[in-house]
């Protein structure tokens, strides 16, 4: 038996590169021995990818995207097939659980420089894969046709009218009627489901074939590479497989805990996964009381909110997402770990973070003039966290990190 | 006990318990993904038994029902039909009905619970045509003396469903589960 596979898998090898694969990005890529907590969510953007691949393959063989057919389609999966309302609810909870650990994933790359030399392309790949996640969301988000799916739908391709001249019929194009319709409804359907999961494939194996060329990065920020034995193994390197495929795996098992737990008994999540006014049709002539995006789009629906002026509304929220790409030039700071920087950067990452998570906060309730002052003090700090990260990652001292893992 | 050394039996055997357990754990997973695959309720809803009062036939009408997707005939044979039946067994293929192409209630001769009333699926069990229904003498061919004649490949069948020999289709027609209400009412689908 063990002689078989062995025959085969030299077969194969001869004719595949099987082994070279398997040796170069498992059982002999050295990733630094120091992973910590924050390491896990890399895996599991995998993991999520695929619960939502599978369970979204499977929702398309009973959904119906019409406008006449998808929200009673819906029900349909929901009520009469058989364990329908699992499926449903195992993608609807992946859509945030992805954007949990995207973020926390992409909260890794701020707290350990994960952006900085060699590791700039890395990052910026990885944040077009977060744009397409937004646009994947998005797309899905319309196709159970409830009317908070409608309305957002309206709202967001409406921000492409603000473009001065082209505007207008540039969103008549992007909504294929002059409102959103069923023909908004099958395109974004065709896209959700073949476009962006292709597109999605290609940029995570881009991702990951950048990642396994500059090698990973480590909680201290050392370049475990400077440090070889005379086989070229790092020092502080250990084996991707079995060492960190065990601790994904163990990763992998909490995740699905928490993620099943939500799904069996808080599939809605108080209203934050799944809102209340998406199990009412969708209806052009009545707009929800309360309108707001899905939980992981507020931070920055509440910057476009804070400015009181459409079109450069729209570019600051724009400009929210797209400063990620300069990150990797503007941190000017000789260390990658937030350990070793000094305390205005760790200052002002903790001011991020808390204004990002008020922003988030702000973007789902209704807007008063207190809460719009608010969200212009958060975006302001969001901003000028990037803006001045040249400053004072120049100017502030930094402790020296250590030549090698400790 | 040398410290260094690696006790791989133990090593083994947990990745072989641990690789058990996570396969247990992925064929529950799954389930619902399989399950979800069979006719939803609203399908088994719609395949739902259905009613028919026969005393309405007329002696030699046939009528046709759909039930589950699929053509049901009713047909009414008369004194002559049901008597010329016991005749025809050198000719026929399976002449006794004992392929289970019938519920157990339906295998006699008449291959049906009241002598004249036949219920029938008219799929033939050849390639699934409809077969014709020609009840009279002669209406096929000068030997033909009524029954089911497939227009696709020729099968022919009694008027009781029983196929003949030398015809392409290999077993009986189906009769689907069926039973009396009461004297009047026949219902199809329920037992």
């Amino acid at each position: 038996m063990y002689k078989l596979l062995h025959f085969f898998l030299n077969w194969v090898d001869k004719r595949f590169p099987i082994k070279a694969l398997w040796q170069g990005h498992m059982s002999q890529y050295y990733a630094p021995k120091n992973f910590n907590f924050w390491y896990y969510f890399g895996s599991l953007a995998l993991l999520v990818f695929s619960i939502q691949v599978l369970s979204g393959i499977w929702l398309a063989m009973f959904y119906n995207p019409s406008s006449k057919d998808a929200f009673d389609s819906v029900e349909y999966i929901m009520r009469d097939i058989k364990f329908g309302w699992l499926i449903r609810y195992i993608h609807s909870t992946g859509a945030s659980f992805f954007f949990i650990v995207i973020y926390l994933h992409i909260f890794r790359g701020f707290l350990y420089g994960s952006y900085k030399k060699p590791r700039e392309l890395l990052w910026l790949i990885g944040v077009i894969i977060f744009l397409c996640l937004m646009a994947e969301c998005f797309f899905g988000y319309l196709l159970p046709w409830g009317n908070m799916s409608f309305w957002g739908a309206q709202v967001i391709t409406s921000l492409f009218g603000a473009i001065p001249v082209i505007g207008a019929p540039l969103v008549e194009l992007i909504r294929g009627d002059y409102t959103v319709s069923g023909a908004t409804l099958t395109r974004f359907f065709s896209i959700h489901v073949s476009a962006m999961p292709l597109i999605f494939l290609i940029l995570i194996a881009v991702h990951l074939t950048a990642l396994h060329e500059v090698g990973s990065g480590n909680p201290d920020g050392i370049e475990i590479k400077e440090n070889k034995n005379a086989n070229g193994v790092p020092f502080d390197g250990i084996p991707m497989h079995p060492y960190y495929t065990v601790k994904d795996l163990f990763g992998v098992s909490v995740f699905l805990f928490i993620f099943l737990s939500v799904v069996f008994y808080k599939p809605d999540f108080f209203g934050l996964f799944l809102e209340a006014p998406n199990y009412t049709p969708a209806d052009p002539l009545a707009t929800p009381e309360h309108i707001a995006p899905v939980w992981y789009m507020t931070p920055y629906y509440a910057i476009l909110r804070a400015v009181p002026n459409k079109l450069f509304g729209i570019l600051l929220m724009g400009a929210s997402i797209a400063v990620l790409f300069a990150l990797p030039w503007l941190d000017r700071s000789p260390v990658r770990s937030i350990r070793y920087k000094g305390i205005v950067s760790k200052c002002f990452l903790f001011l991020f973070i808390l204004s990002f998570f008020i922003l988030g906060y702000l973007g789902m309730v209704p807007p008063s003039s207190g809460k719009t002052f608010l969200a212009q003090i958060c975006s302001i700090i969001y901003f000028s966290f990037f803006i001045s990260m040249p400053i004072y990652t120049s100017l502030e001292t930094c402790e020296n990190p250590p030549k090698r893992v400790k | 006990m040398d410290k260094k050394k690696v006790d791989v039996s133990k090593r083994k055997t947990l990745i072989l318990l641990s690789s058990v357990w996570g396969g247990i754990g992925l064929g529950f997973a799954a389930v619902p993904f399989v399950a979800s695959w069979l006719p939803s309720a609203r399908a088994r809803a719609m395949g739902a038994a259905i009613d028919i009062d026969v005393s309405l036939i007329e002696e030699g009408q046939r009528v046709t029902l759909e039930w589950r997707g699929q053509p049901i005939f009713v047909i009414k044979r008369s004194k002559e039909n049901v008597g010329n039946l016991s005749k025809l067994n050198d000719k026929l293929r399976d002449p006794l009905s004992n392929e289970q192409q019938q519920p157990s209630y339906a295998k006699n001769l008449y291959r049906s619970i009241k002598e004249e009333v036949f219920v029938v699926i008219g799929i033939c069990t050849h390639l699934g045509c409809v077969p014709l229904y020609k009840p009279k003498k002669g209406e096929v061919d000068s030997s033909w003396i009524g029954g089911f004649f497939c227009p696709c490949h020729g099968s022919r069948f009694d008027l009781a469903g029983r196929v003949f020999k030398g015809v392409p289709a290999p077993c009986n027609l189906v009769v689907p589960p069926h039973k009396y209400l009461n004297e009047k009412i026949l219902r199809i689908g329920e037992e």
